[in-house]
């Protein structure tokens, strides 16, 4: 059986609603290119939230398991590096 | 006597959930990168085609879809449990919200649609090539979310109706958690879709 509360579902939920007002207040700011940095940063926190617990990520045994988010993301920062290895020099 | 199982273990079964959803993450990315080459060229214009959007609309929508995270995530705690009235209540919940989000989305399209900005439309071929690339990527990164939301709620209901006729019940829930794991990505996927659209002006 799993050994989470249900609480912990609920305080994940709220996480993700704060973080959430924070995006939308600080799209209002004029912060230029750190903006899309920022918010970014926060969409990543979010999903790493809904990732870990509500996907039970955070629960789960096995290499597999551990390894596999890590492995996307390595995956698509290589393509969106390449792709832009090209298209800046364009 | 009843013999509860207290240990599920459909490894198998989730990974096969997990490798499926990989595959959609990569499906998604492809659509991301397309976007960030597309902007990169495009700054200003991307800048400006965002002002058309709605922002109340598109937090309505973020907030909706985390709700119906945790919607689900209740439902198939609740079910583990063995509380079964609880876990319907949750699965609709989360259901509604879903149908919610869509009804919210056709009335942006309709409102964009009616104002004459969808694709080849005249009125917006006049526009900047920059703004003609951001609603084409609008239309069709916000599009396949849609679909892929509708999918989720299809399913979802199949395991609502799976749930009420008891297949569905406390020692075999592994379908009603693979079908969570893939409404969580639909929502991560919204989380990055909803600042890149909505929130860059």
């Amino acid at each position: 059986m799993r050994k989470v509360n249900y609480k912990t579902y609920v305080r994940v939920w709220l996480g993700l609603v704060i973080l959430t007002g924070i995006t939308v207040s600080l799209a209002g700011m004029k912060l230029g290119r750190l903006s899309i940095a920022i918010v970014l940063a926060i969409a990543a926190i979010k999903s790493g939230l809904v990732l870990s617990y509500f996907m039970h990520l955070r629960y789960e045994t096995g290499l597999l398991f551990k390894l596999m988010i890590p492995i996307v993301l390595a995956a698509l920062t290589l393509f969106i590096g390449l792709t832009f290895t090209d298209i800046a020099f364009r | 006597m009843i013999v509860m199982e207290t240990h599920q273990d459909h490894t198998s079964s989730k990974i096969g959930m997990w490798l499926f959803l990989l595959s959609e993450i990569l499906l998604f990315g492809g659509l991301f990168i397309l976007y960030s080459s597309y902007r990169y060229k495009n700054p200003v214009d991307f800048h400006l085609a965002a002002w058309e959007l709605n922002r109340a609309l598109g937090t309505i929508n973020t907030l909706i879809l985390i709700t119906s995270s945790l919607g689900i995530a209740l439902s198939i705690f609740f079910i583990q449990k063995g509380n079964r009235q609880l876990s319907v209540v949750f699965l609709f919940a989360t259901i509604f919200l879903g149908v919610l989000f869509l009804g919210v989305k056709y009335v942006e399209w309709t409102t964009k649609i009616g104002h004459g900005l969808y694709p080849n439309s005249p009125r917006l071929l006049g526009r900047p090539k920059g703004e003609i690339l951001f609603f084409g990527l609008y239309y069709s990164m916000t599009g396949l979310h849609g679909l892929h939301v509708l999918v989720g709620i299809s399913i979802l209901s199949v395991m609502l109706v799976l749930m009420i006729k008891k297949k569905l019940n406390e020692n075999r829930t592994i379908s009603l958690e693979n079908a969570g794991l893939y409404w969580h990505l639909v929502d991560i996927i919204w989380i990055f879709l909803f600042p890149l659209f909505y929130l860059i002006t």
